[in-house]
């Protein structure tokens, strides 16, 4: 598999392109979640947090032209790929300027000027489409990949396997990325895995498999950069395991009883968003004033992203019959 | 076998204990699905407590696989034991219909009666909650397409507990649907006898009775056929709704008795009105009491479209209690 290098390490200018990647998903989730506990709005809500890292270190090495799929919990995703805040701020609140005219709600955001073709509420259902994605790239004979993202649990489905398989086969332009954040819904991976890592399985369909700290920007930046390279250059798929951790739990409202509050404890008091940035500071690749714009900047698109959802109208009811096909057909 | 005492609780109960005493009656009764052993107790909680009762040999979370849960449970009930497989969300389904229609369904018919599939699959179904196009759906004319399915639709706790009972023990492979949104909502919750309380399959139920109307309904629907019936009263209409507990086996003899004697029917559901199950009972109406109606059979349903995410298409999408009284007063003209 050693066909292409190892990208050279991240430069300045694409470390603190993480950084804000990262932020701004952490800030989206935040007032999200914050206006979600005050009653201000009310939807079915899977926080990335924790999980900030791996999007932000794949989505750096991505084309506007290139495909992402993603799953229920996307919002990382999403925002990584480049859906505009406010677009994406309407569809979760369903309304009418939301990326899908607020029909497709949170789980189903789906914006292909930026890349962003495929969300799913189908555990595993995105593997097989992705490889889609891929073999049209590679029978127009264009360089562009998908990047498609599920979680450990997803792992365990047949669409997961028949999907390796294929993409291994007809060697797809396709990085899988598996979010491995040690549980599907109650149900930690130990219990429903038969590896200790997911990226195993990759030698059972011949493609290369690897597993990374999904928390550690660099370290997620070299894999997902190599794998990209790969599938850029007709070399085939990869799968990537990310590992990581979710602070809370499977949807708001959970409960979390089945996870041990020390093991939560730790994760969130190893924050990856905090300690990349203090690394850039502590490692003079980037200032505080630098970040604090940055910082500030997020704010202020989140404040403006809020009011102009919130400001929106719902669909017109027409809509309930539009979309369903090309025409209104009975 | 029962003792009665006055108990109200909401159906999330009911179904749990349905499936306790069925796993203290007979020790080949076992549970699995994903993330229904403690400390979760299933995503709504209605398999709580019982792998602590009954051990997780016998109620067994599984890998997020449905193919594999239904195909396990197909192997297993073939083999003697009576599996309850729980899909979480009935669109679900989708991802194991192989097993379900190939498999679980034709099984007694092509062995020619040598195997047969005494299983349950209990799922979770509905929309109102905004869970989107993916999580809403009410699919179970899929299932009453497929001869060899049994398909079962309870609209309250007392009936949930007694269908559920039956059909673990029927012989053959049942489609158990349970409208998500009456799981906790205490406006759904009835007096529910305690202990085994079976109610047959193929027995509908007439929550009301009329004369000049019938409504037919399954599911959380039948309380807004009392509503609307409710709601024309007041006008001086007086209707009669049955409520079918079941659509395979189906209560022809009570659907028919009713509509012969009021001469008009409404039939309504919440799934997709095109080729939903009201199409096959207007039908079924229709061959039997052509000559005598007073009006063609009208259809409530959902409408021919995904189900929307944005609160006020999913309101529209979804049939509403004045859908049945204009429905009604329709036939009335
Ligand atoms: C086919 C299917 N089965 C079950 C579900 C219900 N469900 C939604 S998310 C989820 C857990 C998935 O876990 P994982 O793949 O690890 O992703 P995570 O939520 O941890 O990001 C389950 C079981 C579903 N959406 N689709
Ligand atoms: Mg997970």
């Amino acid at each position: 598999m050693a066909t292409t290098n190892r990208p050279d390490s991240p430069d300045r200018e694409t470390l603190v392109q993480m950084y804000e990647i990262q932020n701004k998903i952490k800030t989206t989730d935040e007032r999200f979640r914050s206006m979600l506990t005050s009653g201000q709005i009310q939807l079915i809500y899977y926080s990335p947090r924790g999980q900030e890292c791996i999007s932000a270190g794949y989505a750096v090495h991505l084309r506007p032209d290139d495909y992402v799929v993603t799953i229920y919990r996307g919002l990382h995703d999403h925002l990584a790929k480049g859906v505009p805040m406010r677009e994406l701020w309407a569809e979760f609140l369903g309304r009418s300027t939301g990326t899908c005219k607020g029909k497709g709600g949170p789980m189903h955001i789906t914006h292909p000027e930026s890349g962003l073709v495929v969300t799913t509420g189908i555990v595993g259902s995105g593997i097989p489409i992705a490889n889609g994605f891929g073999l049209a790239s590679q029978l127009a004979g264009t360089d562009q990949v998908t990047v498609v993202n599920f979680g450990d649990g997803a792992s365990n489905i047949g669409a997961f396997h028949e999907g390796m398989n294929m993409a291994a086969v007809w060697k797809l332009p396709v990085i899988f990325v598996c979010q491995n954040n040690l549980y599907g819904e109650h149900t930690p991976m130990s219990m429903s895995t038969g590896v200790e890592y997911i990226s195993e399985r990759a030698a059972a369909y011949g493609m290369p498999g690897v597993t990374v700290n999904g928390n550690d920007p660099v370290a997620m930046w070299h894999a997902a950069g190599e794998a990209i390279a790969r599938a850029r250059a007709g070399e085939g798929p990869t799968l990537i395991e990310a590992r990581t951790y979710r602070f809370y739990g499977h949807l708001m409202g959970d409960a979390m009883e089945y996870m041990p509050k020390e093991e939560r404890k730790a994760a969130m008091a190893a924050d990856p968003v905090p300690a990349f940035r203090a690394w850039l500071l502590e490692n003079g690749h980037a200032t505080e004033a630098q970040l604090a714009e940055i910082e500030d900047k997020i704010v202020a698109m989140v404040d403006d992203a809020v009011e102009f959802a919130m400001n929106s109208p719902e669909p017109s009811l027409d809509e309930l019959y539009t979309d369903v096909y090309e025409e209104i057909t009975k | 076998m029962t003792t009665t005492e006055p108990r109200i609780i909401p159906m999330g109960v009911a179904l749990n204990e349905a499936m306790d005493i069925a796993m203290g009656l007979d020790e080949k009764v076992f549970l699995l699905g994903e993330d229904i052993a403690e400390p979760s107790g299933g995503v709504y909680k209605i398999t709580k407590g019982l792998s602590t009762k009954y051990g997780t040999h016998r109620v067994r979370k599984t890998p997020i696989s449905e193919a594999a849960i239904i195909g396990a449970a197909v192997g297993a009930a073939i083999a003697g034991y009576k599996p309850v497989a729980e899909i979480m969300i009935m669109d679900f389904i989708a991802v194991c219909l192989d097993q379900i229609t190939n498999h679980a369904a034709k099984i007694r018919y092509m062995s020619g009666g040598q195997t047969t599939v005494p299983m349950v699959i209990r799922t979770s179904a509905g929309a109102g909650r905004q869970f989107g196009a993916q999580h809403s759906e009410m699919l179970e004319a899929w299932a009453v397409h497929t001869p060899g399915l049994k398909v079962v639709v309870p609209s309250n706790p007392a009936d949930a507990k007694g269908l559920l009972i039956s059909s673990i023990f029927d012989p053959d492979p049942v489609l158990f649907v349970e409208p998500m949104l009456m799981y906790w909502d205490p406006q759904y919750a009835c007096d529910v006898p305690v202990g085994d309380n079976r109610i047959p399959l193929g027995k509908a139920n007439i929550v009301r009775e009329g004369k000049d109307v019938t409504v037919i309904s399954y599911g959380k629907q039948v309380h807004d056929a009392v509503k609307a019936a409710d709601i024309l009263a007041a006008e001086g209409v007086s209707v009669e709704v049955i409520d079918l507990r079941t659509l395979v086996p189906l209560d022809e003899a009570t659907v028919l008795a009713s509509v012969s004697k009021t001469k008009r029917a409404v039939v309504v559901h919440e799934a997709v009105t095109r080729c939903g199950f009201g199409a096959e009972l207007s039908s079924r109406i229709h061959e039997e009491l052509f000559g005598t109606l007073s009006a063609p059979v009208a259809r409530v349903g959902g409408q021919n479209t995904p189900v929307p995410y944005a609160k006020n298409l999913e309101t529209a999408f979804v049939p509403q209690v004045a859908d049945i009284v204009a429905a009604i007063k329709s036939l009335n003209k």
